[in-house]
């Protein structure tokens, strides 16, 4: 499950921070396939520990914060938004003061509705304060962007939050509120990528409840809804077979909420995984068999056939909804490129949720 | 084939009209050989000029063929010059950079009619054939005369104009150059109009027809 | 289409025969092209470096944040400001010195350089790694890299003793600048947290109101359209561009007196053609087709010349932008498309406007000639009357511009305007002196020579104006130079007080130079110095610390002081004042200026106005001492000496020996005097090649009027040479005239030249540099230049003179046999 979604993140944390390369697939999507010498590996039966595991891990290669929120504004139209601080480290060893620092930040923000979509980036060294996440209090920034906590921050939960981001022609200010633990993603956390052992650490907020204001050209709307925070850090999370992802996130209308996502191969051939989280919190993996993914309709931007509608069921629990994409143009054009947007679906189960189609 | 119907021309000189031409006719048929003399003043070169659509008439009309001259533009009036109407000019008017055998042919080539071996039979019976490399300045006034008259006749026009062909050269020049013309005109067919003061040349034509006070008399 | 070829034949073939007008022509259009071209091209070449220097990171391009007194400030501002939503990018800007040769050093911030702001170069993407990570770049122009003799991926050692990181190439830098990421560039500088200054890149929010942010510690830059590079060079390319324009109008004359008179001569060649069937507008298009070809060719061989003048110029010109302005242009000339494409044009518009007057006549032309010579002299006398006229409102233009201009374009104008006025008026003056001339004749032949010369200025005014214009700009060109050498010379005298000067390459150096030197009995007296940078009003001044030393008291070229100004200057709460910035500021003697400094304002009374030539920058001159009061981060490295003459090579070569110090950290007096001359010398050997130029092809100008002139002129000369005077005879009168118009022409040159030198001294150089020189009036080289004139008139007359002498009685005999 985590592979990919490490996969998507990192391709955007990882080199794009760095250095803006486009370099080819040919390592992997954004060269995730590299290795990961040098640098500490992801082994399972880790013991997570709060608040630390919630700072940062700079002896691993890359790493995110990443949160995505369903809303609606007072007259029940939806909307959503995206804040994302993505870490990668250029070297590995002990980390150096200033403007020596290893680390290289990068930060995506971005609301859409059913007519807009409004993104932009951001980007720091390490070292040097511009940018970077503190574990207690909770802190994690990026210029004038940040998801902070106070002392009332409960280390279990990471509740509350307040969140702000902000472009040349939008910006968004939430409060994040949850009553449940964090939820750790795979096998306790331990988010396994392939066959071959590459691997991340992966937990999620997915019971955030959000309430703030939203602003597009000087516009600000009352927004409310809920938002779901993805934690995972890593090495070497993408096989080198490996071209890109398919991602979902989706809150179910019953409060359950289910994670999903699919790794495509260079041979056509793509693996599914997920997991379902309870209301209650309890998490249970999917077997990827069980698991269909099939893309429907297709739109075209920036010269590239994106799959934003899917048909997607899992038989074993009777699931079979079709997800249909809140403004099809969702497309972050960052220095690199993917689409990520807010969904809606409906079938023998109905919700929100969030879409992330990389490596088209 | 040239008809001429009342054909009028007035100038303006120091603030007064002169009436040059006062209603012209004129006929001349297809190989005729016609002479015009007239005092000084009369009007004979402005006739010629008109017929060579030089200069644009006050009134009447210049048919030339099924050609209304009258009615032609500018650039009609050149396009007839080119290819159907060879000119002489009393002061031979070549090119002084030109060598006499690109003097000769070079109407030809602007109009289109260049034809080798028309012009090596000019250049022959024009007693030409040793000059040809040579330049106009380097060449009698007999001789220039000559040059202009085969390129004149070098585009096998329908109508040959020459206004005082003789006038700069000596009398047996004169005559020379005279009797070359109008055997290579009658070696044509075409036309030939010539202006002339003198009598004695204007005897050696077919016609001879004389302008006095702006009219043929 | 053959029918145009065969008239284009026709009108071709007049030049066979007329090879030396043909000549003329092309010498006209290749001289136009290529001065000018060669002028665009070195300004071109300047620009382009200019706007490398504006794009290295966000030169004056990008709007910036600097700290009020322009030192360095911490860091943590920085992290603010992105903290606040401030877009801006950090940079460190210092100097450091490499096998002796100073450089500066750029630290910049790779991440957060604006890429949307100016045209920085990028670093390519999987460059940055290498640019940020450990051991680093430095990037460097290729020019750089072979100054300092080094292969990409040295490592060079600095003076203080850290190395460089590898070095690479990054071709849109500009000469002597060193790039590193900013973190290193604190090390290498030793400046751990500073920067100097940030660029501001575009916003992505709205960020807080700066002063929010960082109080008053920060204040803010607007970009300039302009580089301060451009702004003070400017001055110096319109000078180039003014003689580039002038020599390129006196090329257009011997066009238009070649077209001219090529197009008289085929006259009955347009009229055969035209009798014979070639239409008008078949004829006036390949006439025009004809022109355009010719200006093609000579355009492109133009190009060629103007290219070998502009490489042959161009050491000099960097020279001097570096000497006077610090710009740096390479010394290889490369050129851009436009460059040749421009010149091609400037070719073409240049024949057809030098031919307008030839062409409108064809166009109008009538197949039937209509003879109706007007008289001459009435046709000239309404001619002249007119050009007078023109001449007068153009002098008015002057006087208005002279009276309203404020600018250095309005200095130039009032420039312009007087030589066109002066050239525009030369033929009237001319023919009023020979009209005296002509009345006050007694002998027939005397009388038929000044009405022939007064017959004869219509076709060679054009030349004649030519000449008078390169001789004034001559005059007035040499008049300045000649000006500002002197002022130079003695200005530096007073300037350079010290026997010997130190520069030592930190503070520790310094002292230890210092105590070094107080054990030496050879030296007499040690002159402590010292500058600072801040801005006052905005601009960019320079704070000099003075030593209080009797010789500066005597030498200091001061020029305009208050009775006690030294003594006023001791306490540290005066000032001098340069003259440019003076001007720049408004400021006079007796005025009060605020200076900011780290320590808080210094308010400053202004008690003297300096001299300072050559110093692009404004400059205050304090006491040294209130100087490192209120700057303590001056360095204390600049010292002069005094020291017995003898002594001084002695000294030098102990202190090179013991500190290891080269050419540039220690030097007398001498050698900097000498090396401060070249420069200024340099500065001005492009004007006066340039004005060589000039002279030379006004030179040709008249050569091929005269040429001209000389064949129409037979039907004038035959009747004497009937009458009985010989051939020599009329050849000398024919010297003797053509001599005393140019003689007459150089001599009203004269003034005009004085006049032009005024303006160059009082309004350019005022406006162009901020200073003002006596004004120094050179005889001997006025009477030099005017013997230069007449004899350039005698070569130029010589030529078809001797044709005269030796012409065959025939073809005098041939005017009265042709008509033509």
């Amino acid at each position: 499950m985590s592979v990919e979604r490490i996969s998507r993140r990192v391709f955007a944390g990882g080199i794009a921070a760095l250095a803006l390369a486009r370099r080819a697939a040919a390592q992997g999507y954004a060269g995730l396939g590299e290795s990961a010498d040098g640098f500490a590996r992801v082994t399972p039966g880790k013991t997570f520990a709060f608040p630390a595991d919630h700072g940062p891990h700079p002896e691993f290669r890359i790493e995110w914060w990443y949160l995505t929120a369903n809303l609606i504004d007072s007259s029940g139209a939806a909307c959503g938004l995206q804040w994302t601080l993505f870490r990668q480290a250029t070297q590995p060893g002990p980390q150096s003061e200033g403007w020596a620092n290893q680390q290289v930040w990068m930060a995506h923000a971005a609301v859409t509705r059913a007519d807009t979509h409004r993104f932009t980036e951001a980007f720091s060294r390490g070292g040097i304060g511009q940018a970077g996440v503190t574990a207690k209090p909770f802190a994690a920034w990026i210029d004038d962007w940040e998801m902070k906590g106070s002392e009332r921050t409960d280390d279990r939960s990471l509740s509350p939050l307040t969140l702000k981001g902000a472009g040349a022609d939008f910006s968004y200010a939430l409060t994040l509120d949850a009553d449940r633990s964090v939820v750790l993603q795979g096998d306790g956390g331990y988010s396994r990528k392939s066959e071959r052992g590459q691997a991340s650490y992966y937990y999620s907020q997915p019971f955030f409840r959000a309430r703030g204001s939203l602003t597009i050209d000087d516009k600000p709307i009352e927004v409310s809804g809920q938002a779901w925070m993805d934690r995972e850090w890593s090495s070497q999370p993408l096989d080198a077979d490996q071209t890109g992802w398919d991602w979902l996130s989706l809150h179910l209308s019953s409060g359950d909420k289910l994670m999903l996502y699919r790794l495509r191969q260079k041979d056509g051939r793509d693996y599914p995984f997920g997991n379902w989280i309870s209301a209650a919190g309890d998490t249970q993996m999917i077997a990827g068999s069980d698991i269909r993914m099939t893309p429907k309709a297709t739109t075209e931007i920036a010269g590239r056939k994106l799959p934003v509608e899917w048909q997607i069921a899992i038989p074993s629990r009777s699931f079979s909804i079709l997800c249909k994409p809140l403004n099809p143009k969702a497309w972050m054009g960052t220095g690199f490129a993917y689409w990520e947007g807010p969904i809606s679906f409906a079938g023998t189960h109905d919700g929100v949720g969030y879409l992330e189609l990389t490596g088209y | 084939m040239l008809v001429i119907r009342n054909l009028s021309k007035t100038f303006a000189s120091a603030g007064e009209a002169v009436h040059v031409l006062r209603g012209v006719d004129l006929d001349l048929a297809a190989g005729e050989r016609v002479a015009l003399t007239g005092e000084s003043g009369s009007g004979k070169s402005t006739l010629l000029h008109l017929i060579a659509g030089l200069d644009a008439a006050d009134a009447g009309t210049i048919r030339l063929g099924d050609t209304e001259v009258t009615k032609l533009s500018d650039a009609g009036r050149a396009g007839l010059r080119r290819d159907r109407i060879g000119l002489v000019f009393q002061q031979y008017n070549l090119i002084p950079s030109l060598s006499v055998a690109d003097n000769l042919a070079f109407q030809a080539r602007i109009a289109g009619r260049h034809d080798a071996a028309w012009t090596r039979e000019l250049v022959e019976r024009l007693g030409l054939g040793g000059l040809l490399k040579r330049y106009p300045e380097q060449l009698s006034g007999g001789q220039q005369q000559r040059v202009a008259i085969g390129r004149a006749l070098a585009t096998k026009p329908s109508l040959l104009l020459a206004d005082e062909p003789t006038g700069n050269l000596d009398e047996a020049t004169a005559d020379d150059v005279l009797a070359l013309a109008r055997d290579l005109v009658a070696r044509t067919g075409c036309g030939f109009l010539m202006v002339t003061h003198s009598l004695h040349l204007a005897g050696t034509l077919d016609r001879h027809l004389t302008l006095h006070s702006g009219r043929i008399a | 289409m053959t029918r145009a070829l065969w008239v284009l034949a026709v009108l071709l073939s007049h030049w066979r025969r007329h090879k030396m007008q043909f000549a003329t022509l092309l010498i006209g259009l290749i001289a136009a092209t290529a001065l000018w071209s060669g002028v665009q091209a070195i300004n071109q070449q300047a620009r382009n470096a200019y706007d490398r220097a504006a794009a290295t990171f966000g030169g004056a391009r990008t709007a910036m944040l600097v700290a009020p007194d322009k030192a360095t400030f911490s860091q943590d501002l920085f992290v603010k400001l992105r903290r606040a939503g401030w877009p801006v990018s950090p940079m460190l800007e210092g100097r450091v010195q490499i096998n002796g040769r100073s450089m500066r050093l750029l630290g910049i911030e790779p991440v957060t350089l604006p890429a949307d702001v100016g045209n920085a170069p990028r670093l390519g993407a999987a460059d940055l790694t290498a640019f940020v990570a450990p051991p680093g770049q430095t990037l460097v122009a290729r020019e750089t890299l072979a100054d300092l003799g080094e292969q990409e991926g040295a490592a060079p050692p600095i003076s203080n003793g850290a190395k460089l990181p590898p070095l690479r190439v990054l071709p849109q830098l500009v000469p002597d600048v060193l790039v590193v990421d900013i973190g290193l560039a604190q090390l290498l500088l030793n400046k751990p947290d500073q920067m100097s200054r940030l660029l501001i890149g575009k916003p992505r929010g709205k960020p807080a109101p700066l002063q929010s942010v960082v109080g008053e510690q920060l204040l803010r830059v607007e970009p300039t359209a302009e580089t301060e590079l451009e702004r003070l060079t400017d001055s110096f390319h319109l000078n180039l561009t003014a003689f580039g324009l002038l020599s390129f109008f006196v090329g257009l004359f011997i066009v238009n007196s070649a077209v001219g008179l090529a197009f008289e001569q085929r006259l009955p060649m347009l009229r055969t053609l035209r009798a014979c069937g070639a239409s008008a507008r078949l004829v006036n298009t390949v006439l025009v087709v004809e022109l355009v070809a010719l200006a093609l060719v000579a355009g492109l061989i133009g190009l060629v010349c103007g290219y070998f003048i502009a490489a042959a110029l161009l050491p000099d010109v960097a020279a001097s932008l570096r000497g006077l302005y610090g710009a740096q242009i390479p010394g290889q000339l490369t050129l851009r498309g436009e460059w040749w494409l421009g010149g091609i044009g400037i070719s073409i518009a240049g024949a057809l406007v030098a031919a307008a007057t030839s062409l409108i006549k064809a166009v109008r032309m009538p197949v039937l000639a209509t003879a109706q010579p007007r008289a001459w002299q009435q046709r000239q006398r309404r001619w002249l009357v007119l050009q007078g006229a023109a001449a007068c409102a153009t002098f008015a233009v002057a006087l208005l511009l002279l009276h309203y201009g404020q600018s250095l374009i309005a200095g130039f104008g009032v420039l312009a305007a007087l030589m066109l006025g002066a050239a525009l008026i030369l033929p009237a003056l001319l023919e009023i002196i020979l009209l005296i001339g002509q009345r006050s004749a007694r002998k027939p032949l005397a009388l038929w020579f000044w009405a022939d010369s007064r017959q004869q200025l219509s076709g060679l005014s054009l030349a004649l104006m030519a000449l008078l214009l390169a001789l004034a700009v001559n005059v007035g060109v040499s008049t300045m130079v000649g000006t500002f050498s002197r002022t130079f010379v003695g200005w530096l005298s007073g300037r350079l007080a010290a026997d010997v000067y130190i520069s030592a390459s930190d503070n520790a150096q310094g002292l230890a130079i210092r105590s070094w030197l107080k054990q030496r009995s050879d030296v007499q007296a040690i002159l402590s110095g010292g500058r600072a940078e801040t801005l006052v009003r905005g601009e960019p001044v320079e704070v000099l610390g003075l030593p209080d030393h009797a010789l500066y008291r005597e030498r200091w070229p001061l020029l305009e002081a208050t009775p006690r100004a030294w003594t006023e200057l001791v306490p540290g709460n005066a000032a001098f004042i340069s003259e440019q910035l003076s001007r720049r500021l408004n400021v006079r003697v007796g005025d009060v200026i605020e200076v900011p400094a780290p320590g808080g304002s210094w308010e400053l009374d202004i008690v003297g106005i300096y001299a300072d030539y050559g110093n692009p920058k404004g400059q205050l001159a304090v006491n040294v001492a209130a100087l490192i009061r209120h700057f303590p981060q001056t360095p204390q490295t600049r010292m002069g000496l005094i020291v017995a003459k003898q002594n001084i090579p002695g000294l030098i070569a102990d202190l090179r020996r013991q500190f290891a110090l080269d050419d540039r950290s220690v030097a007398d007096q001498a050698t900097m005097r000498a090396e401060s001359i070249r420069i200024f010398n340099r500065t001005f050997a492009v004007t006066s090649a340039l004005n060589a130029f000039t002279l030379g092809v006004a030179g040709i100008a008249l050569l091929t009027s005269l040429l001209t002139l000389a064949n129409s002129r037979l039907p004038q000369l035959a009747p004497l040479w009937a009458i009985g005077l010989t051939r020599p005879r009329l050849a000398a009168i024919e010297l003797t005239k053509t001599l005393s118009v140019a003689l007459l022409t150089a001599l009203l040159a004269v003034p005009l030249g004085l006049l032009v030198a005024w303006c160059l001294i009082a309004i350019v150089n005022v406006k162009a540099f901020g200073w003002r020189l006596p004004f120094h009036v050179f005889p001997l080289e006025i009477i030099e230049l005017v013997v230069v004139a007449l004899f350039a008139s005698l070569l130029a007359a010589i030529l078809p003179v001797a044709r005269l002498a030796r012409m065959q009685p025939a073809n005098l005999v041939k005017v009265f046999a042709n008509e033509r």
